[in-house]
């Protein structure tokens, strides 16, 4: 019988011939835990009597979340991340180099075939990769260090065949919050999702980056995609390491598969307080904004920045509005420095922040006000999400947000770009 | 393992921020510290009416969102002994059985607010004291009965040095 991606994986990391459903322990390629989740960590693997990590090469650490530290009690936990890291000999990315979803892939510590833990929800973001990688909590990532393994519920998948070329002044981030608002924000709870179709073909890595790293966002516990020559391209100029393009069969089995065209897609926006509460631009065109981000995990790369930067260009920031740009690393703002992005940005009015997840979490850099409209390219927009439960968070694409940002209105970026 | 107290309900989809929001979990290691703080989002007086041994109940995809452990952890210094809910997020999932919070997928609409509840995991029964009536429990896989007995993914490490579900 034939297999998916997330079978074909975990089979051949864990020696099984595993299908849906099965229960396997697998050899994992690569461990990454982050500032909020890696200091618990290491408690757990002390608890666990953790003397040594199973592999220094296949472990990271990344100080992002709160980065540069805003607090006493958080300096005391990065200490303890860097002390661990020290003992350990394990790459510790520190404050400044980025957001972990883009420095895991950037750095060339997953490629195409691998199976990967990250103690952060949104380590679906390297399916796009060709990479099974999932989250974990504190505890699996205590073991994964410890042992190099763990335990898998193998996932059912589905399929989602997306036909048809995105249209002008709409993005990759447009078509994922469509497809969650479509599927609701648990429509795939516990499954691997295949992205698939001539919009996903069409899309660079750094678009299909942003589509994976939300599939958790309609519950899965993976988001995939085949290896295509852009993809292999991508792997060379950022691993070593040798990639292994793993391809479903034609005759495996899946929960589901449907079908889409998005060849009229509008842009699409993301209202308070859930993900899957998403519409078209014009639904909330006009809604005021005091605060507009630009950045995190889902959107801050170099793509995301160029196409802020084109609205951006020789207009300026309402007045009323905030504009806080994250890149999501060091080499991504170093980039776009070299691009004449960040100038653009800067001179329209945005305030820079160090790379990092900060505004999107609601640990520093941006906490809204009560009552305030917030538009953001994040991936959350929970109640609470940035640090402030009576806040309103709506979730867009980089050119919405910069429509936005000019508008000091939610704003359709179609009529920016003509 | 047989549980018993009251009943805290919540709807769908209470994500992993309503449990322990964010900006407490970036700044400490203290679970008795988020404990006080948590679901305070959804109900402000929530750490203060909890007695040990109850129990939080919701509708679907209970616990969504971050894969912050803080979540289980701060229910369990909470003192919420299990989680009843029509479904699970995976993540609060695997997190909640690695931490030794046992959690019931069940029909929670025959469960409201206020009621008194007795779950007996090994029996896979749930037994309403307040309405005398019985729900049956989907039984969970080996392998996370085996975490749990063991009292969490830490204790079953240190009893056998490693994952062993033989």
């Amino acid at each position: 019988m034939g297999k998916t991606i997330a079978e074909k994986i975990l089979s051949s990391h864990s020696g099984q011939d595993a299908y849906a459903n099965d229960i396997v322990i697998a050899d994992l390629d690569f461990v990454m835990g982050q500032d909020g989740t890696s200091p618990l960590a290491i408690q757990v693997f002390k608890e666990m009597q953790g003397e040594k990590i199973f592999d220094p090469e296949r472990v990271a650490m990344v100080i992002d979340h709160s980065a540069p530290s805003p607090l006493e009690g958080v300096s005391g936990l990065h200490a303890l991340m860097r002390e661990f890291a020290r003992q350990q000999g394990l790459k510790l990315y520190d404050v400044g180099d980025g957001v972990c979803h883009q420095l895991v892939p950037e750095k060339g510590h997953v490629v195409c075939g691998d199976l990967v833990v990250g103690a952060d929800s949104h380590t679906c973001t390297y399916g796009a990769l060709n990479a099974f990688a999932t989250g974990v909590g504190s505890t699996d990532l205590a073991a994964a260090m410890i042992s190099g393994k763990l335990w898998f519920k193998v996932p059912e998948s589905v399929k989602l065949v997306l036909n048809g070329r995105l249209p002008a002044g709409v993005y990759a981030k447009d078509l994922i919050l469509y497809l969650i608002a479509d599927l609701t924000a648990d429509g795939v709870t516990y499954m691997a999702v295949e992205f698939t179709g001539e919009a996903i073909a069409e899309l660079s890595v750094e678009g299909r980056f942003t589509i994976a790293n939300m599939a958790i966002e309609m519950g899965a516990k993976a988001g995939l995609m085949e290896a295509d020559e852009k993809t292999l391209a991508w792997v060379e100029r950022h691993s070593r390491r040798v990639p292994r393009p793993t391809a479903a069969d034609p005759d495996a089995s899946y929960a589901w598969v449907k079908e889409y065209d998005v060849s009229s897609l509008p842009p699409y926006v993301a209202r308070p307080h859930t993900v899957d509460n998403g519409v078209p631009v014009t639904e909330v065109a006009g809604t005021p904004i005091q605060q507009a981000v630009l950045g995190t995990c889902t959107n801050g790369r170099l793509e995301d920045l160029r196409i802020a930067a084109s609205i951006l260009r020789g207009r300026k920031v309402h007045p009323g509005v905030r504009l806080i740009v994250a890149p999501a690393s060091r080499q991504i703002l170093l980039d776009a420095m070299r691009e004449g992005i960040m100038e653009t940005l800067v001179e329209a009015g945005a305030a820079v922040v160090t790379p990092g997840c900060g505004p999107c979490v609601g640990t520093h850099n941006g906490i809204p006000s009560d009552g305030e409209n917030v538009i953001s390219t994040a991936n959350r927009n929970f109640k609470g999400r940035m640090g402030n439960g009576k806040a309103f968070i709506y979730l867009a694409s980089p050119a919405t947000v910069a429509a936005s940002a000019v508008a000091g209105e939610i704003a359709d970026p179609r009529e920016f770009l003509k | 393992m047989k549980f018993k107290g009251k009943v805290h309900k919540f709807g769908n989809d209470v994500n992993t921020d309503y449990i322990i929001s964010g900006k407490y979990k970036f700044k400490t290691l203290d679970m008795r510290e988020l404990a006080k703080h948590a679901m305070e989002d959804l109900d402000p007086e929530f750490s203060r009416k909890v007695q040990p041994g109850d129990f939080v109940v919701a509708g679907t995809n209970f616990g969504c969102g971050s894969s912050r452990e803080q979540a289980p952890w701060a229910l369990i210094y909470a003192g919420v002994s299990a989680v009843l809910a029509k479904s699970f997020a995976r993540l609060f999932y695997r997190n909640a059985i690695n931490c030794g919070l046992p959690l019931v997928e069940c029909d929670t609409d025959q469960i409201e607010p206020g009621d008194e509840l007795e779950v007996d995991l090994a029996q896979g029964v749930i037994r309403n004291l307040t309405r005398g009536v019985e729900l049956s429990i989907k039984p969970l896989p080996a392998v996370m009965i085996k975490i749990l007995q063991d009292g969490g993914l830490v204790n079953h490490f240190q009893k056998h040095g490693g994952f062993n579900f033989d």
